[in-house]
């Protein structure tokens, strides 16, 4: 009865969610075609002309274009789900008070928090399909596995929505929000294995990058997309990005309920 | 519980913050259909109430039961049947007036059909058809509060409450408020409200208990407290403002039940306004104004506190 509760009510708080993206969604699909476009041809073509000459042996001897691709899947992922987990939520909260309104129906914080999450995993997976498509068009896909790289780029975004929504249910400025930006997503964003393998980084490094979410993801979007599938790491990679995001649904679900229930 | 029409009853209901305690142990009950009222100045200990009373805060000690229901298990069943207009406007002001309407009646799993029948009556109700279809940031502070008692009509609750429905509004705005608040009452809705305006709990608490740090100075209907704690009426003196000292100790003398000497003027609480008038004259005293009017709920909030409502 009570899970049933439960379930119904995260669904109310997701078609709030979907009633208010009628108001945007053109521009967010607009934006979902255009980052593939220009990662992949400046970055991908463009650099990647520079990358081949050279010979691409430490990228496991595939182009740079085939690379780079299904690294950035799973990093567009990650900037999906920050933009998602921080001001929409915070707005609801600090600024709309949108939220304090839904309390005084039957819907809890947790409903909320897991309605959120819903309505994220939503726009994971159509910027996620938009991507792949694109990938498609530029010829970077190399293996029919790759269609799974859309289950695991929404994955990849969830073990960092549910983290960084369970964060922002605790700040009062919008200001932490830039400082996540800085020292979190762009690093992770740079350092991760996206642009170039982590064993060009120095010794000491490498165990960082081996515990973000974001090396796990990249490194199971890329084994799928080159057809490179191992299953015990892959599973290592599936079990740690649940785990995490496991974890951001345990603190976000105390978040909201401290932040709403005063 | 015992008696059905009992719709909330709270005992010894309490709410600490870290060492402030906001409300220290209050008793009520609330009986369906009447209009109960929270008066009381800003920091009394008015808005913790209602927001333990609409589940939304767990109480801290004593015993509150809403509906027959325990906000502590059952929140959701309960906030199912109230209807919550609360202090800041919580609109969505992104989103039109019908669809905030919509996505609010959603909340409580209502079917569309439902919902757009209701919203038809309701716009109606707080007169806001024609804007229907618009956006809510640029409607006027009176439209947004009315909108917002619109929304929280939307699930046709028993029991509807309001805290401080008209802060911040401008008079003629306040009035409107009012006039769609009384025609609930005339239709029966049972109604809590805070307020920290004597003219709003008097125009339209059938009941109300006064608070004061967190505690219930008194209770009764206006009508009850008034005679309980004033006069039936004042007289207020200014004085010009160096005679207003010596003016007081004149008038210790002068046949009234009460003299209260406030910053800027003299009240005189008394049977017979004119006839004290005429006492302070005959004294020699001879006030800048003068003015005889009937007591207040401001009258009883001074006299249990010292203080005055409004500052």
């Amino acid at each position: 009865m009570a899970q049933a509760y439960a379930q119904s009510f995260a669904v109310r708080q997701f078609r709030f969610w979907i009633t208010n993206y009628r108001r945007t969604w053109r521009g967010t699909i607009y934006s979902g075609v255009l980052n593939p476009v220009l990662y992949l041809g400046a970055m991908g073509l463009g650099l990647g002309t520079l990358v081949d000459a050279h010979g691409t042996s430490s990228l496991g001897g595939v182009s740079y274009l085939a690379f780079l691709a299904p690294g950035l899947l799973a990093a567009s992922a990650m900037q999906t789900a920050m933009g998602e987990s921080t001001y929409p939520v915070f707005g609801s909260v600090k600024w709309l008070k949108t939220y304090q309104a839904a309390i005084a129906s039957p819907l809890r914080p947790a409903d909320l928090f897991h309605g959120h999450l819903l309505f994220t995993a939503m726009r994971l997976a159509m910027n996620s399909v938009v991507f792949l498509a694109v990938m498609a068009a530029f010829g970077a896909v190399r293996s029919p596995w790759a269609i799974v790289g859309l289950p695991a780029a929404v994955l990849t975004g969830m073990a960092f929505a549910t983290p960084i929504e369970a964060y922002t249910m605790t700040c009062t400025k919008d200001t932490s929000f830039a400082m996540v930006f800085r020292f979190g997503i762009i690093p992770l964003f740079l350092f991760s294995g996206t642009f170039f393998p982590i064993s060009q980084l120095p010794v000491y490094i490498r165990p960082l990058a081996y515990i973000t979410p974001l090396w796990h993801g990249v490194a199971l979007c890329r084994s799928l997309s080159l057809g490179t599938v191992q299953p015990g790491a892959s599973a290592v990679h599936v079990g740690y990005l649940v785990a995490v995001t496991a974890l951001g649904i345990i603190a976000g679900n105390r978040t909201y309920q401290r932040r709403l229930y005063a | 519980m015992a008696d059905p029409d009992i719709l909330i009853r709270a005992r010894g209901l309490t709410k600490v913050f870290g060492d402030f305690v906001a409300v220290d142990g209050i008793d009520f009950e609330l009986s369906r259909g009447e209009v109960f009222g929270f008066l009381g100045p800003n920091g009394a200990g008015k808005s913790s109430t209602m927001r333990m009373i609409g589940c939304v805060s767990p109480r801290s000690g004593g015993e509150l039961t809403i509906l027959g229901l325990d906000p502590s298990g059952d929140g959701p069943a309960i906030r199912a049947r109230l209807g919550v207009v609360p202090q800041e406007d919580t609109l969505d002001v992104e989103l039109t007036v019908r669809e905030n309407l919509l996505v609010y009646g959603r909340y409580f799993g209502l079917r569309r059909e439902a919902i757009r029948e209701r919203t038809a009556k309701l716009l109606d109700f707080v007169q806001l058809t024609e804007r229907a279809g618009d956006e809510v940031e640029p409607l006027s502070g009176g439209m947004k509060r009315r909108l917002t008692i619109a929304r929280s009509l939307i699930s046709e609750p028993e029991i509807l409450l309001l805290d401080e429905p008209t802060t911040g509004l401008d008079p003629q705005a306040r009035h409107v408020v009012w006039d769609r608040l009384y025609r609930l009452k005339q239709q029966g809705v049972t109604l809590v409200l805070t307020t920290h305006y004597m003219d709003e709990a008097e125009q339209l608490c059938d009941r109300l208990v006064v608070m004061d740090r967190g505690k219930i100075a008194a209770a009764g209907s206006p009508r009850e407290l008034i005679d309980a704690y004033s006069t039936p009426e004042v007289l207020e003196l200014r004085f010009a403002l160096d005679e207003q000292e010596q003016a007081a100790e004149k008038l210790a003398d002068v046949p009234a039940e009460r003299i209260e000497a406030l910053a800027d003027r003299i009240l005189l609480y008394t049977e017979d306004g004119d006839a004290t008038l005429d006492a302070v004259r005959a004294r020699g005293l001879e006030p800048v104004t003068s003015l005889v009017r009937r007591s207040t709920l401001e009258d009883v909030f001074l006299r249990l506190t010292g203080r005055r409502l409004e500052d």
